[in-house]
Order: structure tokens, then C-alpha cells, then sequence
């Protein structure tokens, strides 16, 4: 086990110490503790950036389970570090974030933190595993922390909601993505991410290709809340503000998009790939952009605007798997698409991690997020105000912010489609400028309105619940820091580009830089007049136009009735199912023996005859006969004939010497075929039957001596002749198709010379065949002990008569 | 004969059918009861019937009836009592404890629903 390992998996191990350390220092916010750990596995992670931005990897395996080709193998690399980079470094700013957001006193901070570093190893482990399974183990931890995480405060109900609802996704995703694992495996042969790289080649003709792809995505689509499962993010908002900062805005959404990333290699070659990764991620981009303008709360419009930035992200990851088809360009413009989608990635973890934290001031000093409640807090906050301003506008994509860059740059990757000509891109490729450009004018709206309606307009503090006022500096630390890299990167962007997006990129498209092209980043604030630029021009004009006008066309949402939004069919196929099912145990487990013997019956018949019929095994041979003589006609008419008056008996007694009378003539049956110890114990025990039958019916009550006529039932009638049918059938065809002969010859021979009797029958039992009895014996024994037991002991407490 | 006992087996298990889906407890027993004769029979039926003498030593006899099944029956005949003896005491119990031998009023109580 190396060190990077040992750095993985310190998360967890600290996490154990928590408790203690809680319990222990009841003085010291338990924060301070926790906040050690991310800060020591960002310093140790930075010590990785010169060897990756060499382009070198660093391969380290632990072997777990080799039997299974199952190794924890950490493989750092340009994409694996930069999410590491982002997993710590902003793990570190949220725990110094939730230091001041949560009371020592009151919250039970134990849990948190123990939750929280088990989500950052697991996050850790995700990006820097090289196996598939290890990394679906530490992709479900993921899935897990999270729950915790989201039902935090567990005695709210939609917390409890939020978490269920996350869970129940994401780990549908989890699964699907772990039979394309299986598929992956089976096509390839291995686990690991770099050799099924290697092999990618022929794993496109593979039957199993497309069914792995899809799988595959299903996974990453769940976790990065892309349309449609983009659901659970929304009500993730119920989580404390840290954990929704951290969590749903900078690292685990983020993990589909490292899947995404991460398996392009793989995966990137077919034209089905990038018109999904594209497809979902524009649509999801617009989906997003549309539905957070609408939204009233604050964590809301942050939660629909994270779900259309990943939108975003994930279509340019889409576009730039077009890169590899054309490796012999110079000017490889798509490769333009996969730079923008790791830029943007680090810009939206800065902007939206400092909006997250400013929302989580913003509530913790005016006590409501409710945007309707608040405005005017421009004068008493205004280094939130400042915080909030460079975040939206970032967001927005306006300059100097770094998200203008990465906006033109994606603007940019969208426009190129038109020159691509292949996949069908020519035809319905036109529509990815389009919404991409009406998604910005969105993002633009709610990008202001996030803004102007909390700090500026008409302050209304008779609303809201406290009395606001400046957050303390320790809250104020961490987005300030964000803000200061949006503005850093803003100004500075290629301080970024050779560090850690050239070796991101050159991951995500190794086939690339083994054919000789160089990753060139080169990121400009000023590219002349370019159609990005007056697309830009043209959505901050047309936001503006909309933001001024908002309350007159604001009433399209409502158009759509609440049944037919996402979160309605979710909530309804959830109750249908869960009615659905009860409906259906219902409808077959009535309770009734009946029911449940017509069930067993109906089977027995239905199968037995159905493969008589299917197998055409009907067989009837009268060679081997033996001849019907004048006794046995008429026993067997007794027996018929007394089994019927057991149906139709209207007293017990009369069925009770009915039963008998079948009894004794199975006796004589056997007198006639020659078995006299049968006959011989079926007399007695017949008799013994029936006077116990008879010593029950002395005690049972009076009035039901007689029983009612048994009804006649179609049904049961029905059933019953067709069981006693098939055993008829069954018994002549076998009895007609005998393979081979009896064993008995081998008793008969030997029954005096090896076993000194004469009894063959009885030799059978207790010698060649003593086993038997024994447990036969055992089988009375038992009977006799529980006719006792429960005579003898009754049900009231058990107590003894 | 082996022909003519199939049939016989055959309405013997139609009628213990019948009574086992009845709703009385008693015609449950007696149904077993039926069944379990049926089966025994049926065995004996299916290894050929009297193909020779009681499979007991005797000089002077080379063919006997096959005495495996029967050691088979006689084993199954014994269990069967068994089984009865205790399925049948448990129905008396349940019918001085409950109060019913209706198979349709034994449906649990709302408790263990």
C-alpha cells in the first residue's frame, strides 16, 4: 500500500476518530479537526501537478482481490488530479465554510463531519481509481454519504423526501452502471479503465458495445442530474448549505461528468455516443436554464442552474469526442470543445461553490432564502453583496468574468457543429447553437435575478424572521477565496492552461496525442470580432429585455399542470407502484387456503399435462398386463364407491365409516396383491385411524356433529377431475414405458444367503434398508411428542393444565 | 388390472382433491386420508401386479411379487399415520382453541395482518 492509497483512504480513516474527537473537545468545534484533512491531501495532491502537466501518469496497485482481477489500482493523471485538486480544495474551503454555518451547541456535528470526509474519500476514490469495480464501490459510497448527507436533518419531512428521492435515483444509475461494467469486462476481459483504452478499437464491433454505452451513461446521466433525473437535485436543497455547496454544485455532480470524461476513450468513436453525451447535455442545458428564472427560492434557482451548467458541461464533453475523427486537421477546432468543458469545469466549481456559500449567508442572517421576502440588503451586506455580484455574473458569462471565457469558448464548440459532416450532424446539428444560445439568455435572467432581487430593490425587513446584518469573517473566507480564483482566472486564464487543463484534455483524448497533435491551450480574453461575440452581445441585450419584463410573461409555467411535470410522474409512478403492488398481493393473497390449493393444483395440472401434451408422451401398452379377475372389480367399485360417499356424507359419522371402509378394502387390495405385511398394517392402522377420528368427534361440541352438505363448486369439481386425469395418464404412460428392470432380483437372491431371513419384506426394512426405519421410527416418535405437547400444554401463556 | 387401478387412483385422487378444497377442516383430514391410500397404491400398481408369489421364502417357488415397493408402502403407511395422527388432534385443538373448523373464518386475526 503507497502513500497515494493511504491518501485516498484517509477520509475514512479520520472519520473514525470524529466521534471521539467531538466527545472528547466539547470546546473546540469539531471543524477544526476535520479541516486538517483536506488541507493535507491538497497540499500532497498540488506536489502532482508538475508531473502531469509533463504529461507523465503515476500508477500505483494494492492488490485486493487478484483472484478477479479486482486490484485497487490508483492511477493519477490530468483529469483525475484536477477533480482531486477540486475534491480537496474546496473541501477544504466548505469545512472552514460550515465551521461558522454550524452551531457547535445545537447541531450534531459528529454525524456531519463523519458523513462529509466519508463522501470526500469516496470522491477521492472515484476519480483516482484505474479499476471499474473499485470505483463503482467508492461511486456508491458516494450515493450513500450523500443520503446522509441530504436527511442530515432527519426530523424534517423533506429532508426525508430529498434524501429518498436522490437515493432512489442515483443508485438506479449506480446499478446500470455497473452491468455495463460487467459488460465492459466481458467484452475486454479486464477491469481497468487504461487497458480498455487501449483495446477500444475492437471493442466497437462488439454486440455488447451499445448496450455497455448505454449503461455506462445511464450512470453518469443519474449522478450529474441530467435531464430527465435531474429531479432529485432541486429537493438535495433540503441538505445543510456546506453540504450543498460541496456536494451538488462543485464535486458529486461532477462525478458523472469524470465517468463521462474519463470512458470517452472507450466509448468516443461511435457516433451514438457523442449524440447522446451531446443531445442530453443540451437539452438539459435548456431544460435547466428554463426552469431555474421561475423558481422562488434561492438554493432552488442555484440547484436548476447547476443542472443546466453540467448541461453544458456535458454537451461539449459530446461535441469533442468529434475531435477524434478528425486527427488529420491542424486547426483541430473540436478539440476546442473538450478545453472549454474542463475549463468550465473549474470555473463552475469556483462561481457556484462562492454562490452556494453566499445563498447559505444570505439565510443564516436574514433566517429565509425566500426571494420574495428579501431586497435592499445591499447596504448592510455588502461583501456578500460583492461575493454575490462576481459569482452571477461569472455565471452569466459576462466580462471580465471567467465565465465569459469559457461561455465564448463554448458558444465557440457549438457554432463548429456546422462544419461537422458527420453522424447526421448536418441536419439537426443546427439546433445545438440555437438552444445553447437560448439557454445563455436564460442563465443570463436568473443570473440577474439571483442578484437584484435579494440586494437591490425595495428592502421589506418587517418580513423576514431576523434582523439582518454582515455575516462574521470566518463565513465570509471561503467564497471570497472562490471569488478571488473567478477573478483570477478571469484575468489570468492560462495560468490554468498548461497546469491542469492541457493534461485534462490530453486524457480525455489520448488517442490524439498518441497520433502527434499537441494540445494547445490558449485562452484569450479578446479574439476580435467574432460571432461568439455578438451572440453574447445578443443575449445580454435580450436578457435584459426579459429580466425588465419578467412579470408579463412569467405566467407560462403555470401553463404546464403539475401531473405532467417531472417531479409529478416521478411522485405518481412511486405510488402507482407502491399501489400497484399492494394491489396485486391483494388480488392474489386473499388468505384463503383455498385459493392458494386452487393455485398449487391448477399448476400441477397445467404443467404436467402441458408436457405430456407438448412432449407427446401419452404412451398405452397392454402386453404386460395382468389379467383383471372378478374380486378386484368389485373392491375396487367399493372403493370407489366409498370415496364418493365421503363427498357426499352429510354427518361425520357417515364419512368417518366411509374413510374406514376405503381403508379396509385398500387392505384387501393388498391381500390380493400379495403383500401380507402391507394388508396386515393397514388393518391395524386403519383401525387405529379411525378410533381416534372417532374419540375426537366424542368431544366435539353437539350442535356440530352434523356437517353441511359440501356445496357444489364448478370451480373445485373442474380441478378435481382434472388432477385425478393426469395422475390417470401419467400412471398408464409410465407404467407403459418402462426402461429398465427391477433391482428386486438382487433382494430376492440374496435374502436368505447374506441377511438369514426369510421375510423379504421385512429383510428390506431393517437390513438392506434399516435406514429408513429409523428415521421412520424418529417420524412417530416426533408425532407422539407433539400430539402430547399440544394436548397437554394450552395456549394461555403456556401454562400447564 | 394395472389399467383398471390407474382409473381407480385416479378417481380416488379426484375425490381427495375435491374434499381438500373444501372448506370444512374434518374433509381436509379425510382428503389426505384418501390421497395417501391412492399413493400407496399407486405404488405397488406401478412396479407390476401379482407377478408371482408373497415375497416370502418358500421352497420350491422361483418367482415372487417385487418386494421393494412394498417395503416402500409400508414405510409410507406408517408416516402417514403419523402425520394424520398429529393433523388431526391439530384440528381438534384449533377447533376447541378457535372455535370453527371453517376454513374460510381461519384467516388470522387483524393483528398479523
Amino acid at each position: 500500500m503507497s502513500l497515494l492509497h493511504l491518501a485516498i483512504l484517509l477520509p475514512f480513516l479520520s472519520a473514525v476518530l470524529i466521534p471521539f474527537l467531538f466527545k472528547g473537545f466539547r470546546n473546540i468545534h469539531t471543524g477544526w479537526f476535520v479541516l486538517l484533512v483536506p488541507l493535507v491531501l491538497f497540499i500532497y495532491f498540488i506536489q502532482y501537478l508538475p508531473l502531469t502537466s509533463d504529461g507523465n501518469t503515476v500508477t500505483k496497485t494494492f492488490e485486493w482481490i487478484p483472484s478477479l482481477g479486482i486490484d485497487f489500482t490508483a492511477h493519477v493523471d490530468g483529469l483525475g488530479l484536477l477533480f482531486a485538486l477540486l475534491i480537496t480544495g474546496i473541501g477544504s474551503l466548505v469545512v472552514l465554510y460550515s465551521i461558522y454555518y454550524l452551531a457547535k451547541e445545537k447541531e450534531a456535528l459528529h454525524n456531519f463531519y463523519v458523513y462529509l470526509l466519508m463522501f470526500m474519500g469516496a470522491m477521492l476514490g472515484v476519480v483516482l481509481s484505474d479499476n471499474l469495480i473499485v470505483l463503482y464501490m467508492f461511486w456508491e459510497f458516494t450515493s450513500i454519504s450523500s443520503f446522509l448527507l441530504i436527511g442530515y436533518w432527519y426530523d424534517r419531512e423533506r429532508s426525508r423526501y430529498g434524501a429518498q428521492k436522490s437515493m432512489l435515483i442515483t443508485v438506479f444509475g449506480g446499478l446500470s452502471m455497473l452491468g455495463g461494467i460487467v459488460l465492459l469486462y466481458i467484452m475486454g476481459g479486464t477491469f481497468s479503465i487504461q487497458e480498455l483504452i487501449n483495446m477500444s478499437e475492437s471493442l466497437i464491433t462488439d454486440p455488447l458495445f451499445v448496450p455497455a454505452l448505454l449503461l455506462i451513461l445511464l450512470g453518469a446521466f443519474t449522478k450529474s442530474a441530467q435531464f430527465p433525473f435531474h429531479i432529485w437535485l432541486p429537493d438535495a436543497m433540503e441538505a445543510p448549505t456546506p453540504v450543498s455547496a460541496y456536494l451538488h454544485s462543485a464535486t458529486m455532480v461532477k462525478a458523472g461528468i469524470y465517468l463521462v470524461a474519463r470512458m470517452s476513450p472507450v466509448f468516443a468513436e461511435s457516433g451514438l455516443w457523442l449524440w447522446l453525451v451531446a443531445g442530453f447535455g443540451i437539452i438539459t442545458l435548456f431544460w435547466g436554464s428554463f426552469n431555474a428564472v421561475k423558481q422562488t427560492d434561492l438554493k432552488a434557482i442555484l440547484a436548476y442552474s447547476t443542472i443546466s451548467q453540467l448541461g453544458l458541461i456535458m454537451s461539449l464533453l459530446g461535441l469533442g469526442a468529434a475531435a477524434l475523427h478528425y486527427d488529420q486537421l491542424d486547426d483541430n477546432i473540436y478539440m476546442i470543445a473538450t478545453i472549454a468543458a474542463v475549463f468550465h469545469l473549474i470555473n463552475h466549481a469556483t462561481f457556484k461553490g462562492s454562490l452556494f456559500m453566499m445563498v447559505g449567508i444570505v439565510d443564516h442572517e436574514t433566517g429565509t432564502r425566500d426571494i420574495r421576502k428579501l431586497g435592499g440588503l445591499v447596504n448592510l451586506m455588502p461583501i456578500t453583496f460583492t461575493i454575490a455580484i462576481i459569482g452571477s455574473f461569472s455565471m452569466a458569462g459576462l466580462p471580465p468574468f471567467n465565465g465569459f471565457l469559457s461561455k465564448e469558448m463554448f458558444l465557440t464548440g457549438m457554432l463548429s457543429v456546422f462544419e461537422l459532416d458527420l453522424f447526421n450532424l448536418s441536419t439537426w446539428g443546427v439546433l445545438f447553437p440555437v438552444l445553447a444560445w437560448i439557454a445563455s439568455v436564460f442563465t443570463f435572467v436568473y443570473s440577474i435575478k439571483l442578484v437584484f432581487k435579494t440586494f437591490l430593490g425595495k428592502p421589506q425587513f418587517d418580513k423576514l424572521p431576523k434582523k439582518p446584518h454582515e455575516a462574521p469573517i470566518g463565513m465570509l473566507i471561503s467564497p471570497i477565496i472562490l471569488v478571488s480564483l473567478v477573478i483570477i482566472f478571469g484575468f489570468f486564464p492560462n495560468l490554468l492552461s498548461n497546469s491542469m487543463i492541457k493534461p485534462a484534455v490530453e486524457a480525455i483524448l489520448p488517442s490524439l496525442v498518441d497520433s502527434g497533435q499537441t494540445v494547445d491551450v490558449n485562452i484569450y480574453f479578446w479574439h476580435g470580432f467574432t460571432p461568439e461575440l455578438f451572440m453574447t452581445i445578443g443575449i445580454i441585450a435580450v436578457g435584459a429585455l426579459l429580466y425588465a419584463t419578467l412579470a408579463k410573461w412569467q405566467g407560462i409555467y403555470n401553463r404546464i399542470p403539475e401531473r405532467f411535470t417531472l417531479n409529478g410522474m416521478y411522485d405518481a409512478g412511486l405510488s402507482l407502484s407502491e399501489k400497484g403492488s399492494l394491489r396485486l398481493s391483494n388480488a392474489y393473497m386473499t388468505g384463503f387456503m383455498r385459493t392458494y390449493l386452487v393455485y398449487i393444483f391448477s399448476f400441477f395440472v397445467a404443467i404436467l399435462l402441458s408436457t405430456l401434451l407438448i412432449k407427446d408422451g401419452f404412451a398405452i401398452d397392454t402386453t404386460d398386463l395382468a389379467p383383471i379377475e372378478f374380486y378386484e372389480v368389485i373392491l375396487a367399485i367399493i372403493l370407489v364407491a366409498s370415496a364418493v360417499t365421503v363427498i357426499f356424507a352429510k354427518s361425520r359419522i357417515t364419512s368417518l365409516i366411509a374413510v374406514g371402509a376405503a381403508g379396509y378394502t385398500v387392505a384387501l387390495f393388498f391381500v390380493l396383491f400379495r403383500a401380507p405385511d402391507l394388508a396386515l398394517t393397514q388393518l391395524v392402522i386403519e383401525t387405529v385411524s379411525v378410533s381416534l377420528f372417532l374419540l375426537c368427534f366424542y368431544h366435539f361440541p353437539r350442535i356440530s356433529r352434523n356437517i353441511e352438505r359440501i356445496g357444489f363448486k364448478l370451480g373445485n369439481a373442474v380441478i378435481s377431475v382434472l388432477v385425478g386425469l393426469t395422475i390417470t395418464l401419467i400412471s398408464i404412460s409410465s407404467f407403459s414405458s418402462r426402461s429398465f428392470e427391477s433391482i428386486s432380483q438382487y433382494h430376492i437372491d440374496n435374502v436368505y444367503d447374506l441377511a438369514a431371513g426369510g421375510n423379504m419384506v421385512n429383510v428390506i426394512l431393517v437390513d438392506f434398508r434399516g435406514f429408513d426405519t429409523l428415521f421412520e421410527i424418529a417420524v412417530l416418535a416426533i408425532a407422539a411428542m407433539g400430539i402430547y405437547a399440544m394436548i397437554r400444554y394450552r395456549a394461555a401463556g403456556g401454562k400447564e393444565e | 388390472m394395472e389399467i383398471l387401478m390407474s382409473i381407480v387412483i385416479g378417481i380416488l385422487f379426484m375425490c381427495a382433491t375435491y374434499l381438500i378444497l373444501s372448506k370444512s377442516l374434518l374433509r381436509i383430514i379425510f382428503g389426505t386420508l384418501i390421497i395417501s391410500h391412492a399413493v400407496h397404491l399407486l405404488v405397488l400398481t406401478m412396479s407390476g401386479l401379482k407377478r408371482g408369489a408373497a415375497p416370502i421364502l418358500t421352497d420350491g417357488v422361483t418367482a415372487y411379487t417385487d418386494p421393494l415397493p412394498q417395503a416402500l408402502v409400508l414405510t409410507a403407511i406408517v408416516i402417514a399415520f403419523g402425520v394424520t395422527a398429529f393433523f388431526l388432534v391439530l384440528g381438534f385443538r384449533a377447533y376447541q382453541e378457535i372455535g370453527t373448523d371453517n376454513m374460510d373464518e381461519m384467516r388470522g386475526t387483524e393483528g398479523n395482518d
